[in-house]
């Protein structure tokens, strides 16, 4: 086992472990991380949120890292200890790099269907500016289908790369990927061909920002207005295991089940996601967790009610 | 007149012809290292030679030879980076297409101090002429029994293979150019691991630039401590220099390392002076990528002493009064030229050459690129310099790869030491420039 120290809080943690991992593992003050995605082989050290200081190497080699290094990408060394939230120029730095995935997204946050959801939202609450620095035209790129079911809106994608690995890593064909180059590169499909494959939607759940969007629960409400609830059914596909967004009784749209950082718990296939639209499609297994962060929580009771008076006969 | 290792017998008639080439001494390397040394032995000369890499950052090359992994059975390459694509470097140009046999026998000797049975030659697609000269080289090496199935007796077998880039600077990054190299986008991979442990097919492989490449010729043939002896401290051997801008002699010069910066531009064995009897404004010593310097910091160390030709020297200081060899693209400017639009110049071509793989490099460049387009064209306020230092220090340090470096540090040294020039294009916005386009230097004498 090796120890890592993050911003004070030691944890031990088996070799090959990451920066961003042990954060994890701590639980409390991780690197935020756009492109990231541990499902997902590959994925990381893109989008330089998760930038953190070395400022001990090793036991061995206790010299501190020269540069700020990606956390997601950077296995810890035994005795390594490393500053994030507590270091001015990784506050700094994430400043910056929040500012640069700003100045070309189109911030129609309220016409987005990922409002509310959305980790750059997120990401700019915390470390955004208040006002754009930035006073050119942003770039602009037309709306795409990609599939039947999946639109592809580039005005918002940040570059990620996730759903490119999970065109590559889900599925037996390689169709999606990266056209040009520097800032005008985009996501785009070979020769405009759709993504069709039995599990393309998982693109959408990947995306940390509203560049792919689900064409069934296009503009149909905001996210704060649905209710999660877990559900499962038996499929031949996938594990079934679902997320359900009811509004009243509608089921508005279906999502994989997330986990506490934002990542898919198991991926479900495009007939459980597009196609099962109907509460009897479904076994329910009750409302789903929602951090009470989130704008999501708005709308609910707390999962866990404040107790007032444990004994309260003994009050009576 | 300094002395010549590189550039020895490019005169010679023929020297592009093997027969020629072998009658000028060549490929004795080869037969000396196959026959009377062992690999490591190979390295050791290296090693003791001082070589330090000729791409640009300067890294010792016996010491990257001495970190490829050879703890696995893995096939194990080396790669020569001939993606020269730094503005103002164009020296691994005049090798290859002038003396293609030495890069040739440089690759061979190599590849038998790493123990590598394939190797490449990535040559930028903009080179394709040259792609034709080296393969007609190689054609004719093979043919000598240099290349192939037991090289000279020795038991050693090489392939080696020129690929064309399709033109991309980011491909002279060396993780990049594997990518490159193995059919994919050319986007730099996250390090470490480093491509000593996984690179080209997730093997052990050595990039290495085409002169250092080059030189192991000469540390083979006359050995490492002989060849440390050219050059000043850690700085040995010789340099290939590409100087281009204003002055009398442009050109590819090899130098000793050491020659003072001064002698380099004024002699007439070198750059032979300013052109039309002008004044030495700036220069930037190393490739676009590299820090500009005003004409006292150029030629003088901060404590005084002359500046010399050489890694230590030039990056005396550090970027506050100093800058770097970098790949030796020596690039000059007179008084009449105009630094904002140099530098806006630079931006455009690191905005137009980012790769887009991360998010500070791809936003950052093309945001810099505008603001430098807005001063340049007189639409600039003065927020706009503090604007664009706040952006080039969001950059730098902070990307995947060194592009979002050198595309912050130009920035960087040119507000840092002609500041005044940025805020002369916002104050006068339309005096900056006669109507062929020049700057004003005059103009400026007035205000200041």
């Amino acid at each position: 086992m090796l120890k890592v120290t993050i911003d004070d809080i030691s944890i031990e943690v088996p070799p090959g472990t990451t920066i961003l991992q042990a954060a994890r593992m701590i639980g409390q003050n991780v690197p935020p991380a756009m492109c990231y995605y541990s499902k997902l082989e590959g994925s990381g050290g893109k989008c330089r949120t998760c930038l953190v200081k070395v400022t001990k190497g090793s036991e061995k080699d206790p010299r501190p890292m020269p540069k700020l290094v990606a956390s997601c990408r950077t296995g810890v060394m035994d005795g390594m200890e490393v500053r994030n939230e507590t270091s001015p120029e990784v506050i700094d730095a994430r400043k910056g790099v929040t500012e640069f995935l700003l100045i070309n997204h189109p911030l129609d946050c309220p016409v987005c269907d990922q409002a509310g959801e959305c980790k750059l939202q997120d990401l700019s609450y915390e470390h955004g500016l208040a006002k754009s620095r930035y006073e050119f035209k942003r770039r602009e790129f037309e709306k795409r289908d990609i599939g039947d079911k999946i639109q592809l809106h580039m005005n918002r994608c940040i570059l990620c790369y996730r759903c490119t690995q999970v065109a590559d890593q889900l599925t037996p064909e390689r169709v999606h990927g990266v056209l040009n180059r520097g800032e005008v590169s985009e996501i785009s499909t070979y020769i405009e061909q759709a993504v069709d494959n039995d599990f393309s939607g998982n693109m959408i759940d990947v995306c940390p920002v509203g560049a792919l969007t689900d064409k069934t629960f296009r503009f149909k409400s905001r996210v704060w207005f649905t209710k999660p609830m877990l559900a499962h059914r038996e499929c031949t596909t996938c594990s079934g295991k679902v997320t359900l967004w009811f509004q009243g009784s509608e089921v508005l749209r279906v999502t994989t089940r997330k986990d506490k950082w934002n990542e898919a718990e198991a991926f479900i296939c495009n007939d459980c996601r597009f196609e099962k639209k109907k509460t009897e499609d479904w076994t329910i297994d009750g409302p789903a967790h929602i951090d009470t962060h989130s704008v999501i929580a708005q709308n609910h009771l707390p999962f866990e009610l404040p107790v007032v008076q444990k004994n309260l006969p003994d009050a009576l | 007149m300094g002395r010549k290792i590189l550039l020895e017998h490019i005169d010679k008639p023929g020297i592009d012809q093997i027969e020629s080439y072998i009658k000028y001494g060549g490929y004795r390397s080869v037969s000396k290292a196959l026959k009377e040394m062992t690999p490591d032995e190979v390295t050791e000369e290296v090693k003791k030679s001082g070589l330090r890499g000729r791409g640009g950052a300067g890294f010792a090359t016996g010491l990257k030879w001495s970190f490829l992994d050879k703890s696995t059975d893995k096939p194990r390459y080396l790669l020569c980076n001939a993606d020269e694509s730094e503005p103002g470097t164009f020296k691994d140009r005049l090798l290859m297409e002038k003396i293609p046999h030495l890069l040739i026998e440089g690759m061979i000797t190599s590849s038998y101090a790493l123990g590598c049975n394939t190797s490449y030659i990535y040559i930028r697609g903009e080179y394709m002429f040259i792609l034709r000269i080296l393969q007609k080289a190689i054609a004719e090496a093979y043919a000598k029994g240099f290349l192939g199935k037991n090289i000279l007796g020795s038991g050693f077998n090489l392939d080696l293979y020129v690929h064309p880039g399709a033109g991309a600077y980011i491909c002279g990054e060396e993780t990049a150019l594997i990518e490159s190299l193995e059919g994919k986008r050319g986007n730099p991979r996250i390090k470490p691991p480093f491509p000593a442990v996984s690179g080209l097919w997730n093997c052990p492989t050595i990039v290495n630039n085409v002169e250092s490449i080059a030189a192991v010729v000469s540390i083979v043939n006359e050995g490492g401590d002989e060849y440390a002896k050219t050059g000043i401290g850690k700085s040995t051997g010789t340099k290939l220099i590409s100087a281009s801008g204003n002055i009398n002699k442009p050109g590819v010069y090899e130098i000793e390392m050491g020659v003072p910066v001064e002698e380099f531009i004024y002699s007439d064995e070198y750059c032979g002076g300013i052109k039309n009897g002008l004044e030495l404004k700036a220069c930037v010593p190393g490739g676009s990528s590299v820090p500009i310097l005003p004409k006292h910091h150029l030629l003088y160390e901060s404590n005084g002493n002359p500046r010399l030709m050489s890694y230590e020297s030039l990056s005396e200081g550090g970027f506050a009064t100093g800058s770097m060899l970098g790949s030796g693209g020596f690039i000059v400017y007179d008084e009449k030229q105009c630094i904002v639009r140099n530098t806006w110049n630079f931006a455009r071509f690191y905005h137009h050459e980012s790769c887009g793989q991360c998010s500070p490099c791809r936003e950052g460049t093309g945001w810099m690129e505008r603001v430098l387009h807005n001063i340049e064209y007189g639409h600039g306020k003065m927020e706009d310099i503090d604007l664009l230092w706040d952006i080039q220090r969001k950059i730098e340090g902070n990307t995947i790869c060194p592009l979002g470096d050198a595309a912050a540090w130009p920035v960087a040294a040119a507000i840092r030491h002609f500041r005044h020039e940025f805020e002369y294009h916002v104050k006068y916005r339309n005096r900056v420039f006669d109507e062929d386009h020049v700057y004003q230097p005059e103009m400026k004498a007035q205000l200041v």
